[in-house]
């Protein structure tokens, strides 16, 4: 349909109708990041989703045909981009893949599960809403899917899925799938996971995944994308502590907006109002909202993650770094940051080091006070001897900032409770902070 | 935009993202350009980018890398914009580069590998640090492992095994002199969501996107409109059909789709019936080699 040497679709028809009716219905964003082990076929899972909810084009699947060897199409074949990755049949980096159903559009990050790619996994989950971890049925659960769990919950992620793969592959059998379950379950129990859901699937042959299988009477759940389509994420967001870090400074200085000055920015939480009184930090000073410009005009009122622009009744002196709050539900100000740090570079992290801190839209630069312990994954055991952080460690660490920071605990509020550290010599992204209490 | 459960549709947080994006540009890095083609992409791009700075204007010129091969339409329509906007305009020019010896024509005809160095020095000469495209990740494979910043070495070099990792929106624009920030608001964006957003904010486009009946001869299963740039061959049949243009690449190479789409809206309808991804269905440069995007993009092509 469509392609060159074929017929013109008819649009009109009821069938077109009613795909285009699906295809643009009003719909919302749901953010997935997938992690597992190599060989837990999360490639084929990932293949399968985007297969049977009709996001592959014909010439792809052409494609990944021609280049299966076996007897089936390797659906992993879909998602594997880079040269390298098709040699060595790994994933190295991560992908982003778009889908969509009636009911939801999907942006998922295929994040790699080796080891040395943790800091992939992290980029992938920073954003999402929802985490699915791969389990082979045959191997139970690995170091590398506790791994995954906990970084998940580390990054917030609000809802957790467990898929156990290859079921087909260990009879379809009930008692190991409950096994998987209880063992993750008690696993999880230690981290802090607010919404856990475990699936019995078969990626390579579809159960589950999209249909509820014949194989697994037993299995009373939802499919994968049954649960994806409803999981509940209306409730995820802060809409409670108005937050507005600057982030660029609008004077048109010309003769239609002679006055204007707007102050441009992505609501990081809670819900701004024309009329509300505001207090702007640093500086402490309070006025209230005269207006709010959106991308097409004025709004009443915005809420995050809108990106607006917002115009203040007084004439204050407010630069990009700074935060539009309410004066009764104002962040913490501190230089003091106590942060669970997930590390990303080849050279330790270690006290006295000194790096750029980059949070909401406030650079600053940093001294490293402490490394108060370092977190063994696996068994979550403190470890305050380490001393320093390697690559892909996690601990907590006390940081000095030169200037201060306006913040609330990551638990709290996503967006003021995070951070990225970056290496002033090379530039590079070396790691991502949490902020966790004191104490 | 309000909404009574403070939800935002698909089209608005992919907008709202892009705007964050931009303004983050904007505020961290000292010479953004933006890429501006005239094809629909880079229009909702510079559509977003207004969208940014309103009322102001944008603070960063847009450039165009002409390959001297284009669609008389999209570079009227290109000025018309760019006056509008009140932007300026820098003009890359391959033609200029071939003809100062700086680059060689291709023996088949593209001039897609060769618009990187004219890119490149046109980057060099303005001293841009920043280049926004509007490349989505939903295109090609190797396209869906790029970053919204992608960093690029003092030779424009693309190095997929070493990103740097992109945490929440927290984006890293640090670079040395000489190495700029390849930035891609439009990553997220789907070619539908593309399309629903030029219908919904009533965006002009050029002609071209939408059906026509006009003069075709057909090459390799795929179908050439006659231009100044495609003549037919001895012998070679002409004939009239109804068609639009899904994507606006080098009028020598770009194949156009049949169609009956005469609206924005009709064009939405084809492309949720349709089963073919754009650039496998009209780009023949794309065609060469699995990794052909990767390949380019490692030499600093977007």
């Amino acid at each position: 349909m469509g392609a060159p040497g074929e017929g013109v679709v008819d649009v009109h028809s009821p069938v077109a109708e009613k795909v285009v009716e699906l295809a643009t219905a009003r719909k919302d964003i749901l953010r997935i990041a997938t992690a597992g082990s190599v060989d837990d076929g999360k490639s084929t899972l990932i293949g399968r989703l985007l297969y049977d909810s009709k996001a592959v084009f014909e010439d792809q699947y052409e494609a990944v045909a021609r280049a299966s060897k076996g007897d089936f199409v390797d659906l992993a074949l879909l998602t594997d981009g880079l040269r390298a990755e098709r040699e060595q049949g790994i994933t190295i980096d991560v992908a982003y893949r778009y889908f969509s159903t009636p009911r939801r559009t999907f942006i998922l990050a295929d994040t790699p599960g080796h080891v040395q790619y943790t800091r992939n996994m992290v980029t992938g989950a920073s954003t999402a809403d929802l985490a699915i971890v791969l389990v082979d049925a045959r191997k139970g659960l690995l170091e590398q899917s506790r791994r995954h769990a906990f970084l998940a919950s580390l990054l917030r992620v609000p809802h957790l899925v467990v898929a156990v793969n290859k079921m087909d592959l260990v009879d379809w059998s009930e008692e190991v799938f409950e096994r998987i379950s209880d063992e993750f379950g008690a696993f999880a129990a230690k981290l802090n996971v607010p919404d856990l859901t475990v699936v019995p699937i078969s990626a390579l042959h579809g159960d589950n995944v999209v249909s509820h299988s014949p194989n697994t009477p037993w299995y009373e759940g939802p499919t994968l994308l049954h649960h994806l389509e409803h999981v509940h994420v209306a409730s995820d967001r802060n809409l409670t502590d108005a937050r507005f870090p600057v982030q660029y400074v609008i004077r048109p200085q010309s003769d239609a907006f002679h006055d204007y000055r707007g102050y441009a920015g992505t609501v990081g939480s809670g819900v701004l109002r024309t009329g509300d009184e505001v207090q702007v930090l640093p500086s402490g000073l309070t006025t209230t909202i005269a207006g709010i410009d959106g991308p097409r005009g004025p709004v009443d009122e915005a809420f995050a993650p809108m990106s607006v622009t917002v115009r203040l009744a007084d004439d204050l002196d407010v630069s990009r770094g700074d935060l539009i709050c309410r004066p009764d539900n104002a962040p913490q100000v501190t230089q003091d940051l106590d942060a669970l740090v997930c590390w990303m570079a080849d050279e330790p992290l270690r006290p006295r080091q000194r790096l750029a801190v980059k949070h909401t839209t406030r650079s600053v630069r940093a001294v490293v006070k402490d490394v108060t312990y370092r977190l063994d994954v696996n068994t979550l055991h403190r470890e305050p001897e380490a001393g320093e952080l390697g690559l892909n460690d996690i601990g907590r660490v006390r940081l000095r900032t030169t200037q201060p920071l306006f913040v609330d605990d990551y638990l709290r509020n996503r967006v003021t409770g995070r951070f990225i550290l970056v290496d002033e010599a090379t530039n590079a992204t070396v790691g991502a902070g949490m902020l966790t209490p004191a104490g | 935009m309000t909404s009574p459960d403070y939800r935002l549709t698909q089209l608005e947080t992919l907008e709202a993202e892009s705007i964050h994006v931009i303004r983050e540009v904007a505020a961290e890095l000292e010479r953004p350009v933006l890429l501006f083609s005239g094809g629909k992409d880079s229009i909702v791009m510079l559509e977003l980018a207004r969208k940014a700075f309103a009322p102001a204007r944008i603070p960063f010129p847009v450039m165009h890398v002409d390959t001297g091969l284009n669609f008389p339409e999209v570079l009227e329509f290109r000025d018309k914009r760019v006056a509008e906007l009140g932007v300026e305009l820098v003009v890359a020019s391959v033609p200029d580069a071939i003809a100062a010896g700086t680059v060689k024509e291709e023996p088949n005809g593209s001039r897609n590998r060769i618009q990187t160095p004219v890119l490149l020095d046109a980057v060099e000469e303005h001293g841009f640090t920043a280049l926004f495209g509007g490349a989505r990740r939903d295109e090609d494979k190797a396209r869906a492992k790029e970053r919204l910043f992608s960093f690029r070495d003092e030779f424009g070099q693309w190095d997929p095994k070493n990103q740097r990792p992109e945490l929440w929106d927290l984006y890293n624009g640090r670079i040395h002199l000489g190495e700029s920030i390849r930035v891609f608001p439009l990553s997220n964006w789907t070619e539908l969501d593309i399309w629903q957003y030029i219908a919904r904010e009533r965006i002009a486009i050029p002609p071209l996107y939408l059906a026509q009946e006009r003069e075709v001869v057909e090459r390799q299963g795929m179908l050439y409109a006659v231009n100044q740039f495609i003549r037919p061959r001895d012998g070679e049949p002409v004939f009239r059909e109804t068609v639009r243009y899904r994507t606006v690449g080098d009028a020598n190479l770009t194949a156009a789709v049949r169609s009956q789409a005469v609206t924005v809206e009709e064009v939405i309808a084809e492309i949720a019936v349709t089963r073919m991804t754009e650039r496998g269905a009209t780009r023949g440069d794309d065609k060469v080699s699995d990794a052909a995007m990767e390949d380019r993009k490692k030499e600093g092509y977007f």
